[in-house]
C-alpha cells in the first residue's frame, strides 16, 4: 500500500530578497545615487515539510521568521529562489487556474470585502469569479453563514461591521469555493477572545466537514492548541521543529512544574525547605509552585508526597507560550552560532514523497 | 466570463449609488474646466467673425457639452492606483483569484459609467439651457456615438492599465505619468479641438491614441464627421484597443513574475 499524495509539500524551499541598503544621512544618500548598494536577505532558507490531506498544522515562529513568505510561496504569490513545492499536485507559482480555484489564503490584516456594500454582494461577486453554479453557491453561502452565526450581519454594509465581524465575512468569502487547502496567516490577529473562539470553531468545523488541509500561522497559542496536533516551528528562515504539539514541550522545555497544595493553614507552606525539592516560582497561600528537571519530576513528586502532608499535587508541562518562547530563544542562539543557517537542527522533518509534478 | 462582468458592474453600480451627492459634486466640479474653454473659444470665435477653426459658438457649445460626458467616460483606473495596490497588498488578493484582475476592473468601471451617464443627463440639460448648442447630427451618427463613447472608454482603460504596470519596475512613476497626461491633454482634444491646433500638432496627434478616446466620440455626435470618417475612427479605436491588449499580454506575465520575485 502506498502513502496518499500529500496535500502540500515543500523541499528545500528558499527565498532570498535583494533589497537596497544605505546608511542614514545626506552623504549616504548622495553616494547611493552613484552606487546603489544591495543586500541579500534570506527570508526562508530551505525548508522541507509535507502536509497530509485533512491535517491542520500550526506554523509557528516569531515576527520575521519566514512564515508569511513561505505561505506566499505555497499560495503562488512568490516565486522561490530555490527548492520545490507542490500544492494539490500543482507547482504553486505557476498559478494555474486549477490550483487557484482550490486554495485560499486568508490574511488577518487584509480584507477583500467591498467596504460600502453588504457582504452578500461581495459573496455574489466571488461566486462569479470562481464560476460557482448558483444553486451550489447559495447552499455553501448559507451553510457558512449559519456555521459562523452571522445571519443578521450579512445585509449590513461592511463598513458598519466590527473588526471581528469583518473577519468572519472574510472567512466566508474565502471559503465559498470550498477550497481544499487553506493557508491562514494570523487570521485572529486583533480580535477579541469571543471572535477568536468563533473563528477557531469555524475552522475546525470546516476541516471536519470538508477534509480540507489547513496551514495556520498565529501568535495566539490558544489558536494553535485548539486546532493543531502538529506544529512546524520556523526561525530565521530555518525549520526548528516539526512534530506533535505535545512533543514540543518534551524537546524544548527541560523542566516540569509541580503545583503542591499542603494540608492545613495558609502558613503551612512557610516552614518547608522547598529548595530541597526544586526552584520555587510562585507561592499562593498553601499552594507552592516549583520547577524541577523533567527527568526527575516523578521522583520529586514521590518525595513530596512521602515527606509532606499534601492535599493536592499537579505535574504539568510549562504553558505552551513559554515553551514556544524557549524554542524561539533556542533558534536565535543557534542562528547566531551558525554562519549560514544551514546547520540548524531540523528534528522530525519528514521528506516529501517524490511523486510531485514539479 | 459574462457573469463576472455583470457581477463586477453590478457591484460598482451599487457602490456608486451609495455616493450620489459626492458623485454629483465631483461631476459639477469637473464642469468648470470645459465651461472656461467654451467661454474663451466662443469669445475668440465672435472676435473672428463668428467661427474659429470651423467651429461656430453653437458648435463649440455642442463640443464642450458632449466633452463633459466623454471626460467622465474617460475616467478609468489611474496608473497611480498600482502603487497603492501593491503596497496595500490588494494585488496579492487579486492574484489569488483564478482570473486576470483586469476583468474585474473593466467590469467595475463599465458599471460605474452606467451611473455616470444617468448622473450626467440633468447636468447636460442645464448646460444646453445655458449654452445653446448647434448639433447637425443624424441617426447613424447617434448610434455610432454610442459605440464610440464606449470604444473611447475601452481605449483609455487599456492604455492606462498598461501604463500602470510601469509601477512594477520603478517606484518613481509620477514623472512618467505626468508626461503621459500632459501629452494626452494636448493631443486628445480635451484642451482644445485639434482643428484649432497647428498642423504639425494635428499630424502628431494622428499617430497617438488619445484623440480616438476623446475627440473622436465628441465629433461623431456633433456632426463634424462623415460616415467614412466615423467608420475609420471606430477602426482606430479597435486598433488602439488591440494595441493595449497586446501590450498587456506581453507585459503582464513579466509584471507578475517581477512581483513574485520581490514580493508585495
Amino acid at each position: 500500500m502506498t502513502d496518499p499524495l500529500p496535500a502540500v509539500w515543500a523541499r528545500d524551499l528558499a527565498k532570498t530578497f535583494r533589497v537596497p541598503e544605505r546608511e542614514a544621512g545626506v552623504l549616504a544618500a548622495v553616494k547611493s545615487l552613484v552606487h546603489r548598494r544591495m543586500k541579500d536577505v534570506a527570508a526562508v532558507k530551505g525548508v522541507t515539510f509535507r502536509l497530509e490531506p485533512g491535517e491542520i498544522v500550526g506554523f509557528l515562529g516569531p515576527n520575521g521568521a519566514g512564515k508569511t513568505t513561505t505561505l506566499k510561496m505555497l499560495a503562488g504569490l512568490l516565486h522561490p529562489t530555490a527548492g520545490q513545492a507542490a500544492v494539490l499536485g500543482h507547482v504553486p507559482w505557476k498559478r494555474e487556474r486549477a490550483l487557484l480555484s482550490r486554495i485560499t489564503l486568508v490574511m488577518g490584516n487584509r480584507n477583500q470585502m467591498q467596504w460600502d456594500l453588504p457582504a452578500l454582494d461581495s459573496f455574489a461577486l466571488n461566486a462569479a469569479i470562481y464560476r460557482l453554479p448558483p444553486a451550489e453557491f447559495a447552499r455553501t453561502r448559507d451553510e457558512l453563514i449559519e456555521l459562523m452565526g452571522v445571519g443578521e450581519l450579512v445585509t449590513k454594509p461592511v463598513r458598519n461591521l466590527s473588526l471581528g465581524e469583518r473577519m468572519k465575512m472574510e472567512f466566508i468569502a474565502s471559503l465559498l469555493h470550498r477550497p481544499q487547502v487553506l493557508f491562514l496567516d494570523e487570521p485572529t490577529i486583533g480580535l477579541d477572545v469571543t471572535a477568536q473562539r468563533t473563528l477557531r470553531q469555524f475552522v475546525a468545523e470546516y476541516n471536519r466537514r470538508t477534509g480540507a488541509t489547513v496551514l495556520l500561522t498565529s501568535h495566539y497559542m490558544a489558536d494553535v492548541t485548539a486546532l493543531c496536533r502538529r506544529v512546524i516551528v520556523i526561525h530565521h528562515g530555518s525549520l526548528l521543529y516539526d512534530g506533535d504539539l505535545a512533543g514540543l514541550g518534551e524537546q524544548f522545555a527541560a523542566y516540569k512544574t509541580l503545583g503542591v497544595t499542603l494540608d492545613g493553614t495558609d502558613g503551612a507552606a512557610a516552614g518547608v525547605d522547598w529548595a530541597a525539592f526544586g526552584e520555587v516560582v510562585a507561592t499562593d497561600g498553601a499552594k507552592v509552585t516549583i520547577q524541577v528537571p523533567r527527568a526527575s519530576a516523578s521522583a520529586v513528586a514521590a518525595r513530596v508526597l512521602s515527606e509532606l502532608q499534601v492535599a493536592d499535587l499537579t505535574i504539568e508541562d510549562p504553558p505552551i507560550d513559554e515553551v514556544i518562547a524557549r524554542v524561539f530563544a533556542a533558534g536565535a542562539a543557534t542562528a547566531a552560532a551558525a554562519t549560514d543557517g544551514d546547520d540548524v537542527a531540523t528534528p522530525s522533518v519528514v521528506e516529501p514523497a517524490a511523486t510531485s509534478t514539479a | 466570463m459574462l457573469r463576472l462582468y455583470a457581477g463586477a458592474a453590478r457591484m460598482s453600480i451599487l457602490d456608486q449609488l451609495q455616493y450620489r451627492t459626492a458623485n454629483y459634486l465631483y461631476m459639477i466640479g469637473m464642469i468648470a474646466e470645459p465651461v472656461i474653454y467654451l467661454v474663451v473659444w466662443s469669445t475668440v470665435a465672435e472676435s473672428e467673425g463668428g467661427t474659429v477653426g470651423g467651429y461656430s459658438a453653437g458648435a463649440l457649445a455642442a463640443y464642450y457639452i458632449v466633452w463633459t460626458l466623454v471626460r467622465n467616460m474617460n475616467i478609468v483606473l489611474t496608473p497611480y492606483a498600482w502603487e497603492w495596490r501593491i503596497k496595500d497588498g490588494q494585488l496579492s488578493g487579486e492574484l489569488l483569484k483564478p482570473i486576470h484582475p483586469i476583468h474585474r476592473d473593466l467590469g467595475g468601471f463599465a458599471g460605474w459609467k452606467i451611473v455616470t451617464i444617468l448622473y450626467w443627463l440633468p447636468i447636460a440639460a442645464i448646460l444646453v439651457w445655458l449654452f445653446p448648442p448647434a448639433f447637425s447630427t443624424d441617426t447613424f451618427s447617434v448610434l455610432a456615438f454610442v459605440v464610440a463613447l464606449w470604444g473611447g472608454f475601452l481605449v483609455r482603460f487599456m492604455l492606462l492599465w498598461a501604463l500602470g504596470l510601469v509601477t512594477f519596475w520603478t517606484t518613481r512613476v509620477g514623472a512618467i505619468f505626468d508626461v503621459f497626461f500632459t501629452v494626452e491633454l494636448l493631443a486628445s482634444g480635451r484642451l482644445v479641438p485639434l482643428s484649432l491646433m497647428p498642423p504639425w500638432a494635428q499630424t502628431a496627434a494622428d499617430w497617438l491614441p488619445f484623440q480616438w478616446a476623446f475627440q473622436f466620440p465628441i465629433e461623431t455626435l456633433i456632426g463634424r464627421l462623415s460616415r467614412a470618417e466615423i467608420l475609420r475612427g471606430l477602426g482606430m479605436q479597435a486598433f488602439w484597443t488591440l494595441v493595449g491588449i497586446g501590450i498587456l499580454t506581453l507585459v503582464w506575465p513579466m509584471a507578475v513574475k517581477r512581483y513574485s520575485a520581490v514580493g508585495g
